[in-house]
């Protein structure tokens, strides 16, 4: 068949496709047909691919298959694209997809948390017994600044001086910017082969540990613990979180096991995000609390008590969430 | 077709239809040229957020600091998933795909995003170069994990008419690419001058026995053969 006939023969064909495509590749809400992708198209795409490859071995012209290539293309881009309801997604992540993902991966979890936790409890139990001590891991002016934040008669708690007067809502944004910017980093600079998660985790421990052991020699126990001890189990959680996901990884990339590195590397890299967007979710509670609760002038015991029922909140729900139903994971 | 595969910058994906669908990639440089446009355009933001929510005490500060935020994590995310590209990307012609060519997904997207801040690493990008330069694909970290290729957008598709003179059949046996590059000089002869014709067709003298205007006028004749018979 020569090219004139053959275009001649199969071109409604292709136009069909064409407005099959057009309609398409619209936003949802100004498409024809809403909702459902067009029954016709894996046929009228299937067809296409054999005139493809028809043309591309027969002596058509270049621009008649570079024409086709065209077609195949966006036909592909829509047959073969990912189709889903986001906000349903994000519900069904928050509810079972998220804390099943972090029971799966228990391990780096634990691994996070001993590379989080040991650091500061070693180093709060040095400065906690040496006065001296917290000058060898902090400078300072951090830790001038740490005093003054809590020290007892301060009238808004663990805010700098100077930033006393200013309310609750830009601390909020600060803490978002910043605790989510810190989960984030923790998590991506996991692909330096672990290297920078496992030097932010532990960068972390030491500076908490430190601030906590010191604060508390110091004797401002009534306005430090009070204060940290509502957002933390969310803000720390997440934090951890967000290493296991960087560890994964590092991990991927050090020991692909029995895939390709870069399959690895895909494979496991969606499975972090789903930690590392669960602690940016978790990170933003944290923010919420630590903003309006943390700073809140209400008694040690109550928020002692809020502070517990929201670590058994969090423990129970990373414990129990998603379980059953699909198979109990 | 796969026999001869030029060192070139596209990526060939096979179809679960068996065609090979072909994408130009996008290099470092397009790309650094469409991230600086990105960067002003983020900077007009930074100040149009801080000069827009200033004047509103405590809330215009988190505002403006959750707006900061928002631009430095999410700006090329939104973009990514609604139109494929970044402004920036867009006005350089090149868009973000998944590997197999299909439109980028959300969790593409944030991992590609995300993983910037191992890209910049340690400074301007250096992590992010040295992978694009140690891979086939010039993907950067972020694309090797989210499994993403930076391609161009295809260009309008210019018809080219191929000028109408009494089909001929060529005198000989011709390979299938030697007929498709007959065909495609005469598409492409009305962008070309009239030397140039000459100067391509003089060198088919082997083949048609002919010179100057008439050679050219030969290969129109055998493309309006290959194409239309007779």
């Amino acid at each position: 068949m020569n090219q004139e006939a053959f275009v001649t023969r199969y071109q409604p064909l292709w136009d069909e496709l064409e407005a099959v495509l057009d309609d398409m590749e619209l936003p949802t809400l100004r498409r024809r047909e809403r909702h459902s992708s067009s029954p016709r198209l894996p046929h009228l795409y299937r067809r296409l691919c054999n005139h493809y490859a028809l043309a591309r071995r027969r002596r058509y012209s270049p621009t008649l298959v570079e024409q086709l290539h065209r077609l195949v293309l966006r036909g592909h881009q829509q047959l073969y694209t990912h189709r889903g309801a986001w906000l349903w997604q994000l519900l069904i992540f928050i509810i079972a997809d998220f804390p099943r993902t972090l029971r799966e991966n228990l391990r780096y979890f634990l691994l996070a948390l001993a590379l989080f936790l040991l650091p500061a409890l070693i180093i709060g139990g040095l400065c906690y017994s040496n006065e001296y001590f917290v000058y060898s891991v902090l400078d300072e002016s951090t830790v001038v600044g740490m005093e003054e934040m809590y020290e007892p008669g301060n009238e808004k708690v663990g805010r700098e001086k100077g930033r006393s007067a200013e309310t609750d809502f830009m601390m909020f944004g600060h803490y978002i910017s910043n605790n989510i910017g810190i989960g984030f980093r923790t998590f991506a600079l996991g692909i330096l082969a672990g290297i920078g998660t496992v030097f932010i985790l532990v960068f972390n421990g030491v500076v908490i540990g430190g601030v906590a052991g010191h604060l508390t020699r110091v004797g401002y126990t009534d306005t430090f613990w009070p204060f940290v001890s509502g957002h933390a189990s969310l803000e720390l959680t997440a934090i951890v979180i967000s290493g296991a996901a960087g560890l994964i990884v590092g991990h991927a990339l050090l020991t692909p096991g029995q895939y390709r590195r870069l399959d690895a590397l895909k494979i496991r890299g969606r499975v972090a995000l789903k930690l590392a967007m669960g602690a940016a979710l978790m990170l933003l509670g944290a923010a919420f609390v630590e903003a309006f609760w943390s700073s809140s002038g209400f008694p040690s015991f109550i928020k002692y008590s809020v502070a517990a029922a929201l670590w058994i909140l969090v423990i129970a729900y990373f414990t129990f969430a998603g379980r059953g139903h699909y198979g109990s994971r | 077709m796969m026999s001869v595969q030029a060192t070139d910058n596209t990526h060939y994906h096979e179809t679960p239809e068996g065609i090979m669908l072909q994408l130009k990639l996008a290099g470092p440089v397009v790309r650094a040229c469409a991230w600086s446009i990105d960067a002003a355009i983020r900077m007009v933001l930074y100040s149009a957020i801080g000069m827009l929510f200033a004047f509103f005490g405590g809330v215009g500060t988190a505002i403006i600091l959750i707006g900061f935020f928002l631009v430095e994590w999410f700006y090329p995310v939104i973009f990514e998933i609604y139109r494929g590209a970044t402004p920036g990307k867009k006005a350089m012609g090149i868009i973000v795909v998944h590997d197999n060519g299909t439109p980028i997904s959300v969790p593409a997207s944030l991992i590609r995003n995300l993983l910037r801040v191992a890209d910049l690493f340690p400074v301007l990008y250096g992590a992010g170069l040295l992978t694009m330069l140690g891979n086939r694909r010039f993907q950067r970290l972020g694309d090797l994990v989210a499994g993403t290729l930076v391609i161009y957008r295809e260009r309008e598709l210019q018809e080219f008419r191929i000028p109408q003179v009494t089909p001929k059949p060529p005198p000989q046996r011709l390979s299938v690419e030697e007929l498709r590059n007959i065909i495609a000089f005469a598409e492409r002869s009305s962008r070309l001058t009239v030397e140039r014709r000459i100067e391509l067709a003089n060198q088919m003298e082997p083949l048609t026995g002919l010179l100057g205007e008439a050679a050219v006028n030969e290969l129109y004749a055998y493309a309006n053969w290959l194409t239309r018979g007779r």
